[in-house]
């Protein structure tokens, strides 16, 4: 039989070509799916992979892929930085919905005000709002021991109860005709995250995504504090030797992080979504998870691996309509992606060599 | 009063099972995050099982072979693989919860089959002494804890390490799935896409609540049970509180708990049991 033997270093070919490898194992096991379920497997993989980029609607579908991918990168750049350290911030779906109540409640109280400070200080409060959410698991973490990774996925659930409550309560718009959600800020220019250049999905977010990117890059690849995080997830006893805190690290990790997502939770309640409803967080911070690994939790490996999941978002909705496919199985599909990334991870960390017969 | 007992056990058993099978693993030194997946993987395919045969007794035993099912997946990814535990099991309830979310659909609006007699709640309580004794006083049990507490030496003594691992995990799938068909099939009575709420999370936490212990899985799972039905009594009276906010009750207790038993284990070096050895590391076998 086969003989896994540790690598001291994982190759480069290895780490590009397991993801390659993840999403072509994917597709095949999708297309298997779809045709267990009665669809043209090629037709369906076709509408989720191609047609948003090179079909007939693809005008309308471009844009869309920075829309989904701006609030997907910005989230899993904060959380591989995280991961990296060995710090699960799996809650990033709550500090993106918190992140996004601060920031619409900054507009609505200054509603119908005019200003420049409107938006920057809606940002700061996103910012600070997912900055929060995400310390209280930090701070448990580092008082007590309570696991992050339990505490931060409890908080999800507390914030989509807040986010329901405020759009049913406070939030909800006066003039909305007793129907729940709160204002519609792309109504509102001074609170609004418009398209910056018309028909290329640059929103704000977006700008902010490709921030993240280089500053990950930089923090993580050029900085001691860079440095420290990395020697505290690969080996946490000689990073404590070396002086680094583990509380400290914690509470950058889950606090950076959680800063992200909440400033991606603002671009889009101020942008695509709109308003604050009961259904506000729609699964960008578990898929951003997703991203991360995808993209080896390296920022430019985020940067394409959350290009490829926004493209499964429109390409899941387009084959929705075109061919009656249920709306899950993009779900699905990033379940089984994330499935064979970490199989075939095996690769790149070990050397499978044949044992010799006794 | 019987009522509020009632709804008390009816309240907790589902996490109750759950996290009995989720205990039963990472005794083995298996830290499955997936038990939300399995739970609602149970809960649809319980619930299909009935309403195709009209008996919720086959209903929950589809359930356990569905939860088990799903979680055989994780034991490839991680046994065979040698993933890291917490990302797969990550990954498995986002699977779960995508595959229930497109195989549900055509189960929507339907009614689940009326149920007799509920065995459900008794095996249960059932479950508990009978998993101490399997556990602290046979041999087998012995050996479960043995390769959660130090998988090396249980290897270097002949055990198959991964072979008592696939079991206990597919245990943890049984339970977890016979635990989200209760919501189904006994509690809700049809099927809604995401319907156990993140009871599987809950689950997680009593674990440790419990200290890795069958009676304090039983305790944990009370003082859930406890909590939801206040809550859902407290609503009933127009308690002044909005409806949203009393139903994040549940999971602000988790966190309350996890914080006090945490604390305990730091301060007073005491109480609860300690975490299996092993938990949560990849096992090895050729290093």
């Amino acid at each position: 039989m086969f003989r896994l033997e540790p690598r001291a270093s994982a190759p480069l070919l290895w780490q590009v070509a397991t993801p390659v490898m993840a999403v072509a194992a994917t597709m095949l096991a999708g297309g298997v799916l779809f045709a267990l379920m009665g669809h043209d497997p090629v037709a369906a993989i076709g509408t989720i992979f191609w047609d948003p980029l090179f079909g007939a609607a693809s005008g309308y579908s471009r844009p869309q892929l920075l829309v989904k991918a701006g609030p997907l990168i910005l989230i899993a750049c904060g959380l591989a930085i995280g991961f990296r350290a060995g710090i699960w911030n799996i809650g990033a779906e709550g500090q993106y919905i918190v992140g996004g109540i601060c920031g619409a409640a900054v507009a609505l109280a200054a509603h119908p005000a005019e200003g420049l400070w409107i938006f920057p200080a809606m940002v700061a409060a996103g910012l600070l709002g997912g900055w929060v959410w995400g310390m209280i698991p930090a701070l448990l973490k580092n008082w007590v021991g309570a696991s992050e990774i339990l505490v931060s996925l409890m908080l999800v659930y507390v914030a989509q109860r807040i986010a329901a409550w405020m759009a049913f309560g406070p939030m909800r718009n006066p003039e909305g005709f007793g129907m729940p959600g709160s204002r519609n800020l792309q109504h509102y220019p001074p609170a609004a995250n418009p398209e910056l250049i018309a028909g290329t999905g640059i929103h704000w977010g977006v700008v902010a995504a490709a921030v993240a990117v280089v500053a990950t890059w930089v923090l993580m690849s050029k900085s001691l504090r860079g440095f420290h995080i990395r020697v505290a997830g690969l080996a946490p006893r000689a990073a404590r030797f070396a002086g680094v805190s583990p509380g400290v690290m914690v509470a950058f990790c889950l606090g950076l992080s959680g800063a992200l997502a909440g400033v991606a939770g603002l671009f889009e309640v101020a942008g695509p979504a709109g308003q604050i409803t009961d259904s506000f967080g729609t699964g960008y911070g578990f898929t951003a998870i997703i991203v991360a690994f995808l993209g080896r939790l390296h920022p430019f490996g985020i940067l394409l691996a959350g290009l490829l999941l926004a493209l499964t978002y429109i390409g899941g909705e387009l084959a929705q309509l075109m061919l009656g496919l249920p709306a899950a199985s993009v779900q699905v599909f990033q379940g089984m992606l994330l499935f064979f990334l970490l199989a075939f991870d095996i690769l790149t960390r070990y050397r499978i060599r044949r044992r010799p017969r006794a | 009063m019987t009522d509020l007992v009632w709804l008390l056990l009816t309240a907790s058993t589902p996490i109750l099972w759950a996290a009995l099978g989720e205990m039963v693993a990472e005794r083995a030194g298996v830290l499955n995050l997936g038990v939300e997946g399995m739970m609602i993987t149970g809960a649809l395919a319980g619930f299909a099982v009935a309403h195709a045969t009209g008996s919720p007794s086959a209903g929950f035993i589809g359930a356990a072979v569905a939860g088990a099912a799903l979680s055989l997946i994780f034991s490839l990814v991680t046994l065979v693989f040698l993933a890291n535990q917490v990302a797969t099991g990550l990954a498995l309830t986002l699977f779960g919860l995508g595959l229930t979310a497109m195989f549900g659909k055509a189960y929507e609006g339907m009614k689940a089959p009326a149920m007799g007699f509920d065995w459900v709640v008794w095996m249960g309580l059932l479950l508990v002494p009978a998993l101490w004794w399997w556990l602290n006083r046979t041999r087998a049990g012995l050996t479960l804890r043995s390769v959660g507490d130090n998988h090396d030496a249980a290897h270097a003594l002949g055990t198959p390490v991964r072979l008592v691992r696939l079991g206990a995990i597919a245990v943890g799938g049984a339970l977890a799935g016979v635990g989200g068909a209760y919501v189904s099939i006994a509690r809700v009575l049809q099927w809604t896409e995401g319907m156990t709420a993140g009871a599987g999370w809950i689950a997680l936490a009593i674990v440790v609540f419990a200290g890795w212990s069958p009676i304090g899985v039983l305790a944990g799972a009370a003082l859930f049970g406890g909590v939801t039905v206040l809550q859902l009594r407290a609503q009933a009276a127009g308690f002044h509180l909005p409806v949203q906010l009393l139903a994040a009750s549940p999971y602000i207790a988790t966190i309350i708990v996890l914080v006090l038993i945490s604390a305990q284990h730091k301060y007073l070096r005491r109480g609860a049991g300690a975490a299996p050895g092993s938990l949560g590391q990849t096992f090895h076998p050729d290093t």
